[in-house]
Order: C-alpha cells, then structure tokens, then sequence
C-alpha cells in the first residue's frame, strides 16, 4: 500500500467519523425540535358557544363516589389516559407532576384528576398504586363505562379502543391528550396540548390562581 | 488494506466509545420505565449500525414481559395513537432513536413490578446480526430520559 493510498484511507476514516457526528448533530437537533414547544402550545381559547366540563359521578381511586361538586373551591386540572398506557401517559403525567412541583406551596389549590379511559382495566386500587408512581397528589378516577362515557363527552375527549391481538385484553386506547385547566367554580378556564411544558403551564395556572 | 480497515474500526470504536459494546449494533443509553406487574412498560435507547449494510431490529424480548412489540406514535391532532410496526430499520450511520412519544419497545404483561435503579435484560433481534441482549436501567415512570430520575423529583 502507498503512501498516498493510507493518506486516503484515513481521510476517509476521518470523513466517517465527521459523518457520524454529523448524524448525530442532526438527531440531537431532532430531539431539541421535537421537545420545542411551538408558541401557540398553550391552546387556543374555545369558539364562542363550546363548553367543556361539566357534571360527572365517578369513583376515587379509594374507591369513594365522587362528582365534579367534590373539588369545588380549587382549581382542576384534568386528564385522561390508561393505566396500561406505556409511553403517553407516563409522559403526561410527569408533567403534570413536575408542574404540581413548580407550583409549589400554591398546588394546594389545584386538585390534578387522572380520569381514565379504560374503565374494565383500571379500578380504583390499581388507580391508586399508577398515580402515585408520579404524584401523591393525584387522583385516579374511574367509573362504569356510561359514566366514564359521559365524562369524555363533557370534556370533549376523543377515545377508541383499539385491538392488537387475539386475547380478550390485547387491545390499547387511542385517546386526545389534552389537559384542563378548571376553576374553582368547575367552569373551564383553559387547555395545554400535549406539547405544553411544565414550565407554561405552571406559569398560566399561577395566573389563574391569582385571579381568582 | 490491513491500515484502512484498522482506521475503519478505529472510527467505527470512537463513534461507539459510550455504548454497550455489542458489535456491529451498538446501542446506546438505553432505559425503561418503571410499572406495576401485569401492566406495561416502555423501553427507549438509541441503536447505532457500524456495520456498513442495513440491518433491520425485527422483533424483542425479554423474561420480565410476556411479549414485547415494535411500536410508533402517530400524532393525529391532539390524539396519539400507538401502533405496533413491523421492524425498525436501522441504516449505517443513521442511529434509529427510540424515545418517548415516537419508536419504542412496548414491553406487555410485566411478570412482575419494574423499580427503579434494577436493571432488565431485553434481547433484540436484528435481520442480519442476530440477537443482541442490552442491559437496560429502570428509570421513574414519570422519566423522560435514561438521565437520573425524568423531570419529577423528591416524592
């Protein structure tokens, strides 16, 4: 082999070796994209004559029936998810967690429900132990499958049982992952889309909190 | 020949320099989630090919789960809806990125509780390079990467 043929060989070396941190430039650029929220994360407000919220009856993750009334007096900040949801709503709920946790002191007046969708799979201990992976302080709510129906009406959430295998059980949910922001008066105040960071949300709800 | 192909595996060492050495598929920073027995988990890492031909990740396993599929998010709106896919490609120098949200192993019918700081073997099986186990950490449930602890800390 020649002089000049190892000199190529190692600038070809070199060039795989630029490539890859160039790929990796690329996928870490992704990644950053991916986490960026876009400035309108937040959610718009609702078109004139569209409510979300509204009455429910479900059940605690003790196992204690309870309705929207319950939680008058604080804010609330609902979401819906599953408890056999591997990926979505870990994520969600982190979030409301590490939201609860910028909120401080004041999270006191917010009380975070985790209603889920999956009302055959998910009873009120089960609840219990899967939110408490994230935070003490929220509540699973379940109920039978009219009430949970009812209460995804009344926020609008969108959900569909989608089956991925033979067993009676193989089957996950697809479901909208909003989160709302309700006030003291159980009236709606606001929404987050999924790409909202904990950051915003706990800077809009300390707004609504000092307004109220 | 013998110094190109020193110099190709040098190259090859350096990209691969924090990974769990398991040529010619390295992977990278893997992690799980923790979760309750018989629920499920998630599973993430970064998967590198040094080998210079496509190889595709076909299918993955592991003894804590009854089954583990392939699986996407497909964001529809403001609905996320999560489908299983067939394989994952993964070409030369374009590492596939599982993470959450997007690709990852949906790990189902845990055989028992997933805590944090254990750590679990998967095996993933690749078209051309056979099976290779990664040990992978269990980070919190609510963990957003395979850093310490996710976003949510002190409960």
């Amino acid at each position: 082999m020649s002089q000049n043929t190892v000199h190529r060989a190692a600038q070809r070396g070199l060039a795989i070796l630029a490539g890859g941190a160039l790929v990796m430039l690329i996928a870490v650029g992704g990644a950053m994209l991916w986490l960026k929220p876009s400035s309108d994360s937040l959610g718009p407000t609702l078109p004139a004559g569209v409510a979300i919220g509204g009455p429910f009856t479900l059940t605690d993750e003790t196992g204690r029936q309870v309705t929207d009334a319950t939680y008058r007096g604080r804010h609330m900040l609902v979401f819906f998810g599953f408890t056999y949801c591997p990926d979505v709503c870990p994520t969600e709920l982190a979030k409301v967690a590490a939201t609860l946790d910028l909120l401080g002191a004041e999270a006191e007046k917010v009380t975070p429900l985790f209603i889920t969708v999956d009302p055959a799979r998910d009873r009120p201990g089960e609840l219990e132990v899967y939110t408490e992976q994230f935070h003490p302080a929220i509540i699973g709510l379940t109920g039978t499958d009219e009430q949970i129906a009812a209460a995804t009406r009344a926020y609008r959430v969108f959900y569909s049982k989608v089956k991925t295998g033979q067993e009676a059980d193989a089957y996950t949910m697809d479901h909208s992952a909003f989160i709302y922001l309700m006030g003291p008066d159980g009236a709606f105040r606001q929404f987050f889309s999924p790409q909202a960071t904990p950051e915003q949300m706990a800077t809009t709800i300390r707004a609504h909190l000092a307004r109220s | 020949m013998t110094t190109r192909r020193l110099l190709l595996a040098a190259a090859a060492a350096a990209l691969a320099l924090p990974a769990v050495a398991q040529a010619p598929l390295v992977v990278h920073e893997p992690w799980a989630r923790a979760a309750m027995a018989g629920r499920t988990s998630a599973a993430y890492m970064t998967i590198e090919n040094t080998a210079d031909t496509l190889d595709r990740l076909v299918a993955a396993s592991s003894p804590i789960a009854r089954t583990v599929e392939l699986h996407t998010h497909i964001m529809d709106g403001a609905v996320m809806r999560m489908r299983p896919v067939t394989a994952i490609e993964v070409n030369p120098g374009e590492p596939a990125v599982l993470r959450p949200g997007g690709l990852h192993l949906m790990l189902i019918d845990l055989a028992r509780q997933l805590r944090p700081g254990e750590t679990i073997p998967v095996t993933l099986r690749f078209e051309r390079a056979g099976d290779v186990t990664v040990q992978v950490p269990v980070q919190p449930a609510g963990a957003a990467g395979p850093g310490q602890g996710g976003p949510h800390r002190g409960h």
